[in-house]
Order: structure tokens, then C-alpha cells, then sequence
């Protein structure tokens, strides 16, 4: 976008105006997020800027809402259970949708298009109406306000993740590799885990990182589904929005963004490793 | 091989069954490991997911309450002609019905479900199973007397009506009409007219959130589309992040920025664009959920923008420029008509994702940015109406379900795009 010598004051003007507006879209996105993070050092119990901290007066930072955090048992029994519920939910998701998305990505899948869309359905329905209609269900079946439950509907909804980014990956995948492994006489189980498998991984392990997110972001089914018992971090911090108890769910949220940062690095370099595993130059 | 061409019918594989047969059989093999290799996502999608929506959407025409807590009512009324009250024999069903509900604590479910339909038969109901001891027969004189309302005949259509299996009514409700007594569809009275509003209030907003991510995220993707792929990497992180980052989190930074004393209302304060007692309520209303959907959505509305205006050839513009045509003719001609597979993505993703958005304008909506999901949890957690929660579930579902079907016609679930 670099402005030709020749360009006119009527382009040169468009030029600054469109990138100016561009730059306040950015500043829109990232601002929100950039804001908490020194707040969550804020020493007073407020949600905004106290004059010390606009002095860069050091009195007027401090750890406390992190100390809070991690002193605090109901905070550390979410952590806990966001782990235990995010982590089976992305083995569960994971597994399920890299089997499945070797077979769609097959040429000869009947029906692709149809099973793709029944696949895919858990990320478009609303999840309002997933959480109510699993809290009818499952309680019929004695699994809500149980960790199994909450599993069931988190693998359910992080799979068309999966199911995306793996099928995605295996588009690009040279199938003759699997026939050539075959024909020196490995057998498909052999194949799958010294063949496909080392080459769609970046796609996998993408597709296991949003389903991840996924999980671990999720608050509405925790609403509905979890007792007191099975709270997470999520449905931690909507209690703290609702009652406006402290800015401890400042410090949470920082320790949240530095998690999503990681996650969308490892992510990125995935899927550079990817392309050029793949062939692909950018 | 000179033997195969003489004659093609007699064409075979080393096990000697005809090539066509065994292709054929091969293929179908085929196919079924293809499709076997896809069953247990299936399945499991249809168990944990698919079945709790569809025993929803039964649960939103089930109507079991008088059928099973009163089933003597509903038997002595199937006959009932509904002209005239009732004769003993019914009031003595009701008798005998209201003291095994009573004893069962199944009374006041009937009378909620009743209530839905006619307001005032819940205390009529619970009125009359409290004094129920006091009740002999002749059973008919004996209702009455405890409360007159029960020579009303319209009150036994109601229960007539209700004491059928499946019903239209939480629909109606959920649309704004009822039954009147003789069973016909009328217009709920104006003050109870609350839903279709919403429904129109939650199609208002999310088209307004759709137009404002296509405003923000068309010059964006445009300007990322247009960079040296090195910057564009970067700068892409900046829409990627917000993607990244927990709902919550967003919801809360929003929360910080916008309410009276937040950010935004200082900076403004201190800049002296607005007075300290005149600070802009910016959150707990329409406006508050519009900018933080608005901020939550834009990245879904840039990412297929982006991978349309990757693929379009910078030199179309410049042929188009060389030939004559000013700039803004060769944008709105040229390059504007070939974005419009993205555009078309974009818009119906945002749009379908945010007429079902529930925690945000739950957090920061107030009362006036409440959308049609807010309403459905408050009918299922509140006032546990489930029926009517299950109704206005299965509309906002129908109209997913058909902006789905069109973005799948339009764009293919298999090109959907995620970073």
C-alpha cells in the first residue's frame, strides 16, 4: 500500500484517512484487552485508573489481587476444574475428530456434505438453546451437576474444531505416502501412527488447541450443568462480573490473556510448520 | 492384454470374478471404511448433542401436567360436550384428583400449567385444595361454594382444552398469541405483547452488529489483503488475539472501559469533552451490548474477508484504472463484486452467531440490550416455564438452522475458515 510519487492530493488524503480509520479499528480490537492488564496491578479495590497509578507512582501498584487469587480455594478449585473438564474434553474431542476427518477427507465418503454439516452443527446452534436442551437431557440421564456430564457436552462442542482444522490439513496430504507405506507392507494401524499422523500433527494439534479453548472458555453449559462442586474459571469470573466482588477477576483475567497469547503462537507456528511440511510457500 | 481388447466383456481380476463386479465391490469397501471411520463422532454428536435438542423440541408441545396429575378430570371430561358446567360426575373426578395430587404434591404443578393459560387459576386451584376437607357431596354445590369461579364454563374448556397431550400454546405464546376460550387464535392484549418485539428487537441488533463488522472489517481486510504477507502476518495477530481471548475476559474489559467511572469516561472527563456529573452511561443498555458483540464478532466477519481479498489479483484494479476508470469506479466495479463471496461469508456468520448470543448482552445488556437467548434462560432458570423456554428455543433454532442451510449453499461447511 505504499503511495506512488506520481499519486494526487485527492489519493494521498484518501490514503492517510484509510489508514487512520484502519489504525482505529486495530486500536478497537486490541485496546480492550491491553486496558486489564495494568489494572489487574491497580492497589486500590477500583476498576479504573487511581492518580497514582497515572503518576507511574510505584505505591500505587501492586500484586494484591494476584495474592488474592491464589490464596483464595474457590479460585484454585475452579483452576482445577478447568483443567480436569478442559483437558478430558480435548483428548475426548480430539481423538473422535481426527478419526472422523480421515474419513471425510476421503474421496470416496458418501454423503460427505450431509454428515459435515450434522458434524459442524454443535458451533452454529446457539449455545443457549445446547445448554438448555442438555440440562433436560442429561438430567434425565442423572449426569448433570456431574464433571461426566460436563465432558460429554465440552467434547460435543469442541469436535467441529477439530473436525475443521484436521480436515483442512489432510486436503494437502499426498495420499500416495499411505499407499506407498502400504505396498512395503505396513498395515493401516502402522501407517496411520509412522506415516499420516507425524504429517497432519500441526492440523491435530490445532484443531486440540481450539477444542481446548473451547472448554476452557465455556460458561453458559457450566451454568446450567455444574453444581457448586464442578465450578471453573469461567463461571467463577461471571459470578464475579455479577456481584462486582473485587478486581481479583482482573488479575484472573491477565493470567487468561498470557495463556490465549501462548496459545495463538503455538498455534501460528503450526501452521507455518504445517505449510511448509506440506510444500506450500508463502 | 491382447486378449482383453478382443473381447472386453470377459475382462477379469487375478481371482477371476469380472473386473466391473470386483471395482464395484472394491469401491463399496471403500466407501463403508470411509464412512465407518466417521461413525463414532456421529454417533457421539447424535447422543450428546442432537437427541438433548430433539427431546426439546417434543418438551415444547408436550403437555402432560393435567393428563397425568389429574387423570380421573381428564377421563370424566372427554365427553363433556362443553356447552353447559359440567355434571357431578366430574366435580367428584375433580374431588377425588385434587386430594391424590394434594397427597402427591403434584397439585401445584397443574395449577402452574393451568395458570400459563388463564391467569388466576393458580389461586383459584390452590384455594380450593386447601379447603379440600371441607368439601362433600353433592360435590358440584360444594366447589362453588369454596369458589365461584368454578361454575365458570370457560374455566373447564381450559382444563378440557389443557388435559390434551400435546399442545400449540407455548408456540403461541412464544408468538405473541393465545387461545381464547372456545379454543380459537387470538392476539395476546397489547401490554402482554413481549415476544415478537424481542424477536424483532434481537433481528434489529444483530443486523446492526453485522453492518458495523462489515464497516470496521472490510477496510481492515482489505489493507491486511494488500500488505507484504511479513506485515500482514503481524498485524493479523491483532485480530487473531481478541479471538483468542476468553469471552469473559473481553466482556470484563468492556465492563471496565465503558461504565461511568470507567476509562473512556475519565479520559473524556480529564480531556473536557464532557463534564464530571454528566458522564455518558455507555454500558448496562443497548449501545453496551452492541459495541462489545461488535468487538467479539469483527474477527469472524475479517478472517473470510481476508482469505477472499488474498486470492484476488491486485492487477484487475490497475487494468481497470488503465482503461479509464477513475479509482472509485474501478473499487465499486472491479475489485468490490469479487469480494462479495467473503462478504456474503462473513456477514452470515456474524449474523448467525450473534442472534444467538447470550453471555454478553446477559453481562453488560442492561434491560434494553436484552436479546431472544436472555429470555430463554430466564424461562429456564427464573421462572421455570420450560415449555415456553423450549418454544422460543426451537424459533431462534429454525432461524439458524435456515441462515445455516444458506451459508452452507453459499460458502460449504468444509470452507470454513478458523485462523
Amino acid at each position: 500500500m505504499a503511495l506512488p510519487v506520481y499519486a494526487t492530493t485527492a489519493e494521498r488524503v484518501w490514503h492517510y484517512v484509510f489508514n487512520v480509520f484502519c489504525a482505529g479499528v486495530f486500536v478497537f480490537l486490541i485496546a480492550p484487552i491491553l486496558v486489564i492488564i495494568p489494572l489487574s496491578f491497580n492497589a486500590e479495590p477500583y476498576f479504573t485508573f487511581t492518580e497514582g497509578m497515572l503518576r507511574l507512582d510505584p505505591e500505587a501498584y501492586s500484586l494484591r489481587w494476584y495474592r488474592d487469587f491464589v490464596q483464595n480455594p474457590q479460585w484454585l478449585h475452579a483452576v482445577k476444574n478447568s483443567i480436569i473438564i478442559a483437558s478430558s474434553a480435548t483428548l475426548l474431542a480430539t481423538t473422535l475428530g481426527t478419526i472422523a476427518a480421515l474419513g471425510l477427507s476421503r474421496a470416496e465418503m458418501p454423503l460427505r456434505k450431509t454428515v459435515m454439516s450434522i458434524l459442524i452443527a454443535p458451533m452454529i446452534v446457539p449455545i443457549i438453546i445446547a445448554a438448555a436442551a442438555m440440562y433436560f437431557f442429561y438430567s434425565q440421564l442423572d449426569l448433570a451437576q456431574s464433571y461426566t456430564g460436563i465432558i460429554l457436552a465440552h467434547t460435543a462442542l469442541g469436535t467441529p474444531f477439530v473436525v475443521i482444522t484436521v480436515t483442512a490439513t489432510l486436503t494437502g496430504f499426498d495420499r500416495s505416502l499411505v499407499r506407498a507405506a502400504q505396498s512395503l507392507g505396513a498395515g493401516p494401524a502402522f501407517t496411520f501412527f509412522k506415516v499420516v499422523l507425524p504429517l497432519i500433527l500441526p492440523g491435530v494439534i490445532s484443531g486440540a488447541l481450539f477444542a481446548f479453548i473451547t472448554s476452557f472458555d465455556e460458561v453458559v453449559v457450566v451454568l446450567f450443568l455444574a453444581g457448586y462442586e464442578q465450578r471453573t474459571i469461567p463461571r467463577q469470573m461471571w459470578a464475579g462480573i455479577r456481584e462486582q466482588i473485587s478486581p481479583t477477576i482482573l488479575a484472573v483475567a491477565t493470567i487468561l490473556i498470557l495463556i490465549s497469547i501462548a496459545l495463538l503462537a503455538t498455534v501460528e507456528l503450526l501452521r507455518r510448520r504445517s505449510l511448509r511440511l506440506r510444500g506450500v510457500r508463502e | 492384454m491382447a486378449q482383453a481388447t478382443a473381447t472386453p466383456e470377459q475382462l477379469t481380476a487375478a481371482d477371476g470374478t469380472p473386473l466391473k463386479l470386483s471395482l464395484a465391490r472394491a469401491m463399496r469397501r471403500r466407501r463403508l471404511t470411509a464412512f465407518l471411520l466417521a461413525t463414532p463422532l456421529l454417533l457421539f454428536v447424535l447422543v450428546t448433542f442432537l437427541m438433548p435438542i430433539f427431546d426439546m423440541l417434543t418438551r415444547s408441545v408436550a403437555n402432560p401436567e393435567v393428563r397425568s396429575y389429574w387423570p380421573e378430570v381428564t377421563a370424566a371430561l372427554a365427553d363433556w360436550d362443553g356447552q353447559e358446567l359440567p355434571d357431578e360426575a366430574v366435580f367428584a373426578a375433580l374431588y377425588r384428583d385434587l386430594v391424590a395430587s394434594k397427597q402427591a404434591r403434584t397439585v401445584g404443578k397443574v395449577a402452574t400449567r393451568l395458570n400459563y393459560e388463564m391467569s388466576g387459576m393458580r389461586s383459584l386451584i390452590m384455594k380450593t385444595q386447601r379447603k379440600v376437607r371441607r368439601i362433600e357431596p353433592p360435590y358440584r354445590e360444594a366447589f362453588i361454594a369454596t369458589d365461584e369461579r368454578w361454575a365458570d364454563v370457560d374455566v373447564w374448556k381450559l382444563v378440557k382444552r389443557m388435559s390434551s397431550p400435546y399442545t400449540l400454546s407455548y408456540y403461541l405464546a412464544a408468538v405473541d398469541l393465545r387461545f381464547d376460550p372456545d379454543g380459537n387464535i387470538v392476539a395476546q392484549p397489547e401490554n402482554k405483547r413481549i415476544y415478537v418485539p424481542l424477536f424483532l428487537r434481537t433481528f434489529r441488533i444483530s443486523l446492526l452488529i453485522t453492518a458495523l463488522c462489515l464497516l470496521l472489517g472490510f477496510p481492515v481486510s482489505y489493507l491486511l489483503a494488500t500488505l507484504p504477507l511479513r506485515i500482514s502476518n503481524l498485524l493479523m495477530i491483532m485480530v487473531l488475539l481478541p479471538f483468542w481471548t476468553s469471552l469473559l475476559v473481553r466482556t470484563t474489559s468492556w465492563i471496565v472501559i465503558l461504565q461511568q467511572q470507567g476509562v473512556l469516561n475519565d479520559l473524556l472527563v480529564w480531556i473536557g469533552i464532557i463534564d464530571d456529573r454528566n458522564r455518558i452511561s455507555m454500558i448496562y443498555n443497548q449501545t453496551g451490548t452492541v459495541i462489545a458483540m461488535t468487538h467479539i464478532l469483527l474477527p469472524f466477519m475479517v478472517l473470510p474477508l481476508y482469505s477472499v481479498m488474498r486470492t484476488i489479483s491486485p492487477s484487475y484494479m490497475r487494468a481497470a484504472q488503465s482503461l479509464g476508470a477513475h479509482p472509485w469506479e474501478a473499487f465499486w466495479r472491479v475489485y468490490a463484486p469479487l469480494t462479495l463471496p467473503g462478504v456474503g461469508a462473513g456477514c452470515l456468520l456474524v449474523f448467525i452467531l450473534a442472534i444467538g448470543y447470550y453471555i454478553t448482552p446477559a453481562l453488560v445488556g442492561g434491560t434494553s440490550g436484552q436479546l431472544i437467548s436472555n429470555m430463554i434462560a430466564y424461562h429456564m432458570q427464573k421462572s421455570l416455564n420450560w415449555g415456553l423456554a423450549a418454544a422460543l428455543g426451537t424459533l431462534l433454532l429454525v432461524a439458524v438452522l435456515i441462515l445455516y442451510w444458506v451459508y452452507n449453499r453459499l460458502v460449504g461447511v468444509e470452507n470454513m475458515k478458523l485462523g
